[in-house]
């Protein structure tokens, strides 16, 4: 029996609304994270994939079930601990990028080092070099309508990397991306996975999840498949 | 994060809509100028009555007849009033030291109105004209400007001859001052200017430059006929004697009146101290009246900040979202938007003192301004407040926020 996993949940169910209108995102939902995997999540639209990760992410709570995150229960933490979880334990990375509007790449990017107490310089540092990790050292002073779709993906990447998490959360980090970025993304998950993190990515394309070391299918609010692919 | 970087992404949030901010701020600053200059002005225009009533002397007493006591049927109100008039003999007997040893000076005082004024061509509407004696000029601090006082002695001998008040002085001659020798008519009859009175302040709705002073007896003689004195003014030897000279007028005059004990006095004598606290506690409310209106300003810009705070949170609900995703604590996003509700109404604050601060220094409504200062202590500490009160409750609204509600928010 192997040590605690990194990500346990439990027959996690989620559903929104009540009575007859009641949707079930999610109707028992088991999955164990060991760390290190590299995961990819497929399923058809509106099967369950998001919300599954915005409750892996955090960002929302089960209705029912357990979440287990490194060995700690994920419901009884506080609100302050919780998002001490966010911001030093998870990168998230959104399928719309969810940058700040009006704020530099590089402030972006720095804004989970404010969160996580790191002085100025230090930030600054941080930043410059996630942001050079991702290809963007000479775009750091623009603001997001100044950046092309994937430039904006990839300032998100350098954001959700830039605390160094030990998990990265994905949601369709390549859905509005074209072959060459997708390809620059995927490239940058193989290094972050062989740097031994944690990587789920929720995906509709064969190619991407092709990239991954496990498959996770989901379909209707359940699991329908989780095999090992290499 | 650090109280810089809190006050770093509050700025940001405040210039990324100028505009907006600026008019809330705007907003603040009427309402923190507003109190300040009020309270200024109210607290003014108390001052320069008070400090007018000053110069007219505290030890002033102003006798004058009811006409009748309050027992007195109707029909015996004529003879009665005429029992209670006030006569020179009134004047000579509280002049006297020896019955009323409290009292300096005396001055019995007649008045007419409306008498015109003519010098040549130029003809004025005296307000009032006033027979007295050269005491009153001491006793009510009427200094004469340019040229001299008439004298006792031209009161007895009923000399035709005028002081002019500021007013009519300029009316009649244009400079003043050229008035003095020249003779005027007032009515039918010849006058000769003696002196010009100095320029006096305001303290009622009448100008009270627009008068002339001429003997009594010759006002008597030429004017108003020999009816009773308007009134008597009398001035106690001290400020601190003011209320023992009273007693001994109301004793004097009720001795010599006869009136009956039973009676209330139907001498009413007022008294400069009195009217001066009446004039400050009248101040005092008018201070306190504008003092609300300015308040209520202050709310005003309040809400202004409120409203501007509501929309932004609302506004920035995803942007909230996605600082909470990134490790944002509960108090971390509350602290980001008192700030900036707080800075508004500071620097709403700030620009509102400095404000005030100029506008003060110029007259207002012919009133000038004398600064209050707790009242900017206080304008300030109420912006700041109200930035606190009424920011905590969108920030609180915004802090409170599941994250992933916060970023589905449309
Ligand atoms: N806030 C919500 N309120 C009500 N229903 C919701 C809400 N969020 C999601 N749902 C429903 O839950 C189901 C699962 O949604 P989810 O976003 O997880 O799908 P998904 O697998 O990510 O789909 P896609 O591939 O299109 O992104 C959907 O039927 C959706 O309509
Ligand atoms: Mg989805």
């Amino acid at each position: 029996m192997a040590a605690e996993s990194l990500i346990e949940i439990r027959d996690v169910t989620k559903t929104y609304g009540q009575g007859e209108t009641a949707v079930h995102a999610l109707r028992g939902v088991s999955l164990r994270v060991e760390a290190g995997e590299y995961i990819a999540v497929m399923g058809s639209s509106g099967s369950g994939k998001s919300t599954l990760m915005n409750i892996l992410g955090c960002l929302d709570v089960p209705t029912r079930g357990e979440y287990w995150l490194d060995g700690s229960d994920v419901a009884r933490l506080s609100e302050d601990q919780q998002a001490l979880v966010r911001g030093r334990k998870i990168g998230f990375i959104f399928q719309s990028f969810n940058l700040i509007p009006r704020t530099t790449a590089l402030a972006n990017v720095e804004l989970p080092l404010t969160y996580a107490h790191l002085r100025r310089g230090e930030r600054r540092k941080r930043a410059n070099r996630a942001l050079e990790l991702v290809g963007l050292a000479d775009r750091t002073g623009h603001r997001p309508n100044e950046l092309s779709g994937g430039q904006q993906q990839r300032v998100a990447i350098a954001r959700a990397l830039a605390t160094g998490p030990r998990i990265l959360l994905a949601d369709e980090p390549t859905g509005n991306l074209d072959a060459h970025s997708t390809d620059e993304v995927l490239g940058m998950f193989d290094d972050l996975h062989a740097d031994g993190r944690t990587i789920i990515v929720i995906t509709h394309e064969h190619d991407v999840a092709a990239r991954a070391r496990r498959l996770v299918q989901v379909s209707d609010g359940r699991i329908v498949a989780d095999e090992v692919t290499r | 994060m650090s109280p810089r970087d809190l006050m770093g992404a509050a700025l940001r949030g405040l210039t990324a809509n100028k505009l907006r901010s600026l008019l809330t701020v705007l907003g603040v600053s009427i309402g923190v100028g507003a109190v300040i200059v009020l309270v200024a002005v109210g607290n003014g225009s108390g001052k320069a009555v008070q400090a007018r009533l000053e110069a007219m002397g505290t030890n002033l007493l102003t006798v004058s007849t009811t006409g009748g006591g309050g027992g007195f049927q109707r029909g015996q109100a004529g003879p009665a009033a005429q029992q209670y008039s006030l006569t020179l003999d009134d004047s000579a007997a509280l002049a006297d030291k020896q019955l009323a040893p409290d009292v300096s000076a005396v001055a019995p005082v007649m008045t007419s109105s409306g008498a015109t004024a003519t010098n040549g061509d130029t003809s004025y509407t005296v307000n009032q004209v006033i027979g007295t004696t050269p005491e009153y000029m001491t006793a009510t601090n009427t200094p004469v400007g340019t040229g001299a006082s008439f004298t006792q002695q031209d009161v007895d001998t009923s000399q035709r001859v005028i002081l002019l008040g500021q007013t009519t002085a300029t009316e009649l001659f244009t400079r003043p001052a050229s008035a003095v020798g020249q003779t005027i008519k007032l009515g039918a009859v010849d006058f000769v200017v003696r002196g010009v009175l100095a320029s006096k302040d305001s303290t009622g709705f009448n100008d009270p430059n627009a008068t002339a002073i001429v003997p009594i007896s010759t006002l008597r003689a030429t004017q108003a006929g020999y009816g009773a004195l308007s009134q008597i003014v009398v001035q106690a030897v001290d400020k601190d004697r003011v209320d023992t000279a009273q007693s001994e007028v109301t004793q004097l005059l009720t001795a010599r009146h006869k009136v009956p004990a039973t009676e209330t006095s139907p001498f009413r004598i007022t008294n400069s101290a009195q009217i001066l606290q009446t004039s400050q506690d009248t101040a005092a409310t008018f201070t306190a009246l504008l003092a609300t209106v300015a308040a209520i300003s202050l709310v005003v810009g309040g809400i202004g900040v409120t409203n501007i705070m509501l929309v932004t949170v609302t506004e920035r609900t995803r942007e909230i979202g996605i600082r909470k995703a990134l490790g944002a604590r509960r108090r971390t996003i509350l602290g980001q938007f008192l700030i900036e509700a707080t800075l508004l109404s500071l620097i709403g604050g700030a620009v509102g003192v400095g404000a005030a601060l100029i506008v003060t220094r110029f007259q207002l409504a012919g009133v000038q301004p004398v600064l209050v200062p707790s009242s900017i202590g206080l304008a300030l500490g109420v912006s700041a407040a109200v930035g606190l009160f009424f920011g905590s409750m969108p920030a609180h609204r915004a802090a409170g926020l599941r994250p992933i509600d916060a970023l589905r928010h449309e």
